[in-house]
């Protein structure tokens, strides 16, 4: 079988086979020397993100992708001696997934990029590229698995390796105290979702997802599956950071180092898209998404406006932004839940998908734009050392093109064209107008809000008088920020790339759980 | 360092432990436990040693290096074998039942358990026990090192 058969039969399984051999062979080739082990990162996290877009191309092109660890042929879903029970792991892919790990892929690339700068003059710097490394593992496997006891795995995968990214500067014990509350928070969440895994898997003898659901379709929505559904709806909302369950988003994302932060955005990220995939793909057919949605609306409601409110009151530049990723957070809830509490009525046709659309297509914007501002913030502290707003000032004298980028990000942000927040801010306002008005004129106070926010911020740091003799980041930071900014200007002016290629596949995707479940137990052709 | 009773006890039991951690380890896929509960019994070996005679002595018997890398060798032997089928598939099990090293089929009914079977499986189990013997050691050897500098 010639190499590129090879790739494209095991696209799946490769997304997290190859960072996995890259975490574990960084410690080794380290002791070859620093530039080594650099050039073998980045070959693995720009062979990774090529693996992603692999996939995404897969599903646009074939449709829903199966992989089946172990099996010969690797879509034999369910083995003709296994009952009619998909006994193996199995990946599946479909637009939401692919979108997903696209997204892990590119940040981790980006990140990985601008560590090699912001990283230099650190001890056991291996060690932090190996855990960035299993963190793209642990996003990645999120976004792909179509099992359930798979995905608390890579769930724990995702957090430990967040955890201990967090408190790699020490910072005088402050990181350490965030980074043990995160891993705290997060494997009490874990707990609860095995503790749900565990209900699922007595009652249905299955942890595969398309399994569940179908079995849950045709025996009827239970007490004990809503108790396992609120389990591990509750710990996924705390886990991508809205309110009330926000506590942890501004120490996590506050305390950890330069690019840490915009990584983490995306580790949350991958919570949300399981959270979205539990929703309707395992509990959607049975539970009423009505109030399902509800639930999503509110929450969105609240972590936008109180989100916003609370940045409003920060001096230190990451939390400040860290809030604002909470409020940012609350507008995809907002649109994919209105998409939610419309499905299967006429108004889905109407607006709800369009509401799905915006709130997804937010999800990659939040990524680039919110990305590129916690990169800015890095490059602020990597030069001035401080991150209290207070001290900083005329940085733009020196630091130009930063001061340039986090325009860009900060605009993007604030939802002004021709910038990528504009295209799906635009797209959330027009369609849950048509639930509530309410909901729109909530979305768009925060906007403005958010702009207010981050003008202050500029006008702190960047304007002034100059303080601070210091020069511009280096070249590998400033090159991680312009692939950022480059995309963000690029989905701001043609938004239709993202749309017709990313966004609508897994907005259809998501709203298509009969697909999903076909695909996986119908022998898998 | 403890008594002369306590270190005395623990040479005794040590190889014992050691030999016990290995059995679990390579009948884990015939008998309960497997590569990570083997390991672990491992680790209690080291740990017993060094809580018997102390850091300060431990630290020139048995390598925080040595250990790490003993952790990275079980992970890469885990990644590479799950590699090897990827011509099928990953972790496609290309061992079993094919006459070469663990490849013997498994007999029908009840048998007393054959060590010579279950392909890619014990090869895993053998990867995940080196892994964790390494990992759960150099835990314990940090724990005892952050032990000491919190009396001083």
């Amino acid at each position: 079988m010639n190499p590129w058969d090879l790739i494209m039969n095991n696209a799946p399984a490769l997304a997290i086979a190859i960072p996995l051999l890259g975490a574990f062979v960084t410690p080794l080739i380290n002791r070859a020397g620093r530039k080594a082990m650099l050039v073998w990162v980045i070959a693995v996290l720009a062979f990774t993100e090529f693996i992603a877009l692999l996939l995404v191309y897969q599903v646009n092109t074939y449709g829903i992708q199966v992989y089946v660890f172990g099996a010969n042929p690797h879509t034999l879903t369910v083995p003709p001696d296994s009952g009619g029970i998909p006994v193996r792991i199995i990946f599946t892919i479909d637009g939401m997934s692919a979108f997903t790990a696209l997204i892990s892929a590119t940040l981790g690339l980006v990140v990985g990029i601008y560590s090699v700068g912001s990283e230099k003059f650190q001890t056991a710097q291996e060690k932090f590229f190996a855990l960035l490394l299993l963190l793209v593992v642990g996003m990645m496997g999120m976004a792909l698995t179509g099992d359930i006891f798979n995905f608390f795995v890579f769930l724990e995968i995702n957090s430990l390796a967040a955890a201990a990214l967090v408190s790699y500067h020490l910072n005088k014990g402050k990181a350490v105290e965030a980074a043990f509350k995160y891993a705290v928070v997060s494997s009490i969440g874990a707990l609860m979702i095995l503790f749900a895994i565990a209900i699922l898997y007595g009652e249905y003898d299955a942890l595969n997802m398309a399994m569940i659901a179908q079995r849950m379709y045709q025996t009827g929505f239970s007490t004990y599956d809503m108790i396992a559904m609120t389990l591990i709806l509750v710990t996924l909302a705390m886990k991508c950071g809205a309110v009330p369950m926000h506590y942890w988003v501004p120490d996590g994302y506050g305390e950890a180092p330069g690019g840490t932060s915009a990584i983490l955005v995306v580790a949350s990220q991958a919570s949300l898209y399981g959270l979205f995939r539990m929703s309707f793909t395992v509990f959607g057919l049975s539970a009423n998404t009505s109030s399902l949605g509800w639930f999503m609306i509110i929450l969105g409601l609240l972590s936008m406006f109180i989100g916003v409110t609370m940045a409003f009151l920060q001096h230190d530049i990451k939390r400040l932004m860290a809030y604002h990723a909470v409020s940012q957070t609350g507008y995809m809830l907002l649109g994919v839940g209105v998409g939610l509490a419309t499905l299967g009525t006429a108004a889905f046709n109407q607006y709800g998908l369009y509401a799905m659309e915006g709130g997804i297509f937010h999800i990659i914007n939040h990524a680039l734009y919110k990305g590129l501002l916690f990169l800015t913030a890095g490059a602020i502290i990597y030069r001035v050392g401080t991150s209290d707003l207070n001290k900083m000032g005329g940085l733009a004298h020196s630091m130009k093109f930063t001061a340039v980028f986090f325009l860009i990000g900060a605009f993007a942000i604030a939802g002004i064209p021709p910038f990528n927040g504009f295209a799906s801010k635009l797209m959330i306002y027009e369609s849950v107008y048509q639930l509530n008005p309410f909901l729109a004129i909530v979305a768009a106070i925060v906007s403005m809000l958010t702009l207010a926010s981050f003008l202050k911020v500029f006008h702190s740091a960047f304007l002034g008088p100059k303080i601070y003799d210091v020069k511009e980041v280096p070249k590998s930071m400033l090159f991680a920020m312009s692939i950022l900014a480059f995309f963000i200007i690029l989905f701001g002016i043609f938004p239709n790339i993202a749309i017709h290629y990313l966004v609508a596949p897994a907005a259809h995707a998501l709203a298509n759980p009969l697909g999903y479940i076909t695909k996986v137990l119908g022998g898998g052709a | 360092m403890m008594s002369k009773i306590v270190r005395t006890q623990a040479n005794f039991l040590y190889p014992f432990i050691l030999i016990f951690g290995f059995y679990v380890v390579a009948h884990g896929h015939i008998t309960p436990g497997g590569g990570f509960q083997g390991g672990a019994v491992i680790a209690t070996g080291v740990a017993l040693v060094a809580v018997a005679y102390g850091y300060d002595t431990i630290k020139k018997w048995i390598k925080k290096t040595h250990l790490t890398a003993a952790e990275g060798i079980g992970l890469l032997c885990f990644i590479i074998t799950a590699f090897i089928g990827l011509s099928t598939s990953f972790f496609y099990n290309f061992l079993a039942n094919s006459g070469l090293i663990f490849g013997n089929r498994v007999p029908y009914g009840i048998n007393p358990g054959y060590l010579n079977t279950a392909g890619t499986l014990p090869i895993m189990n053998l990867a995940v026990g080196i892994e964790v013997l390494g990992g759960l050691s150099v835990i314990i050897m940090y724990m005892m090192a952050y032990g000491r500098e919190v009396k001083q």
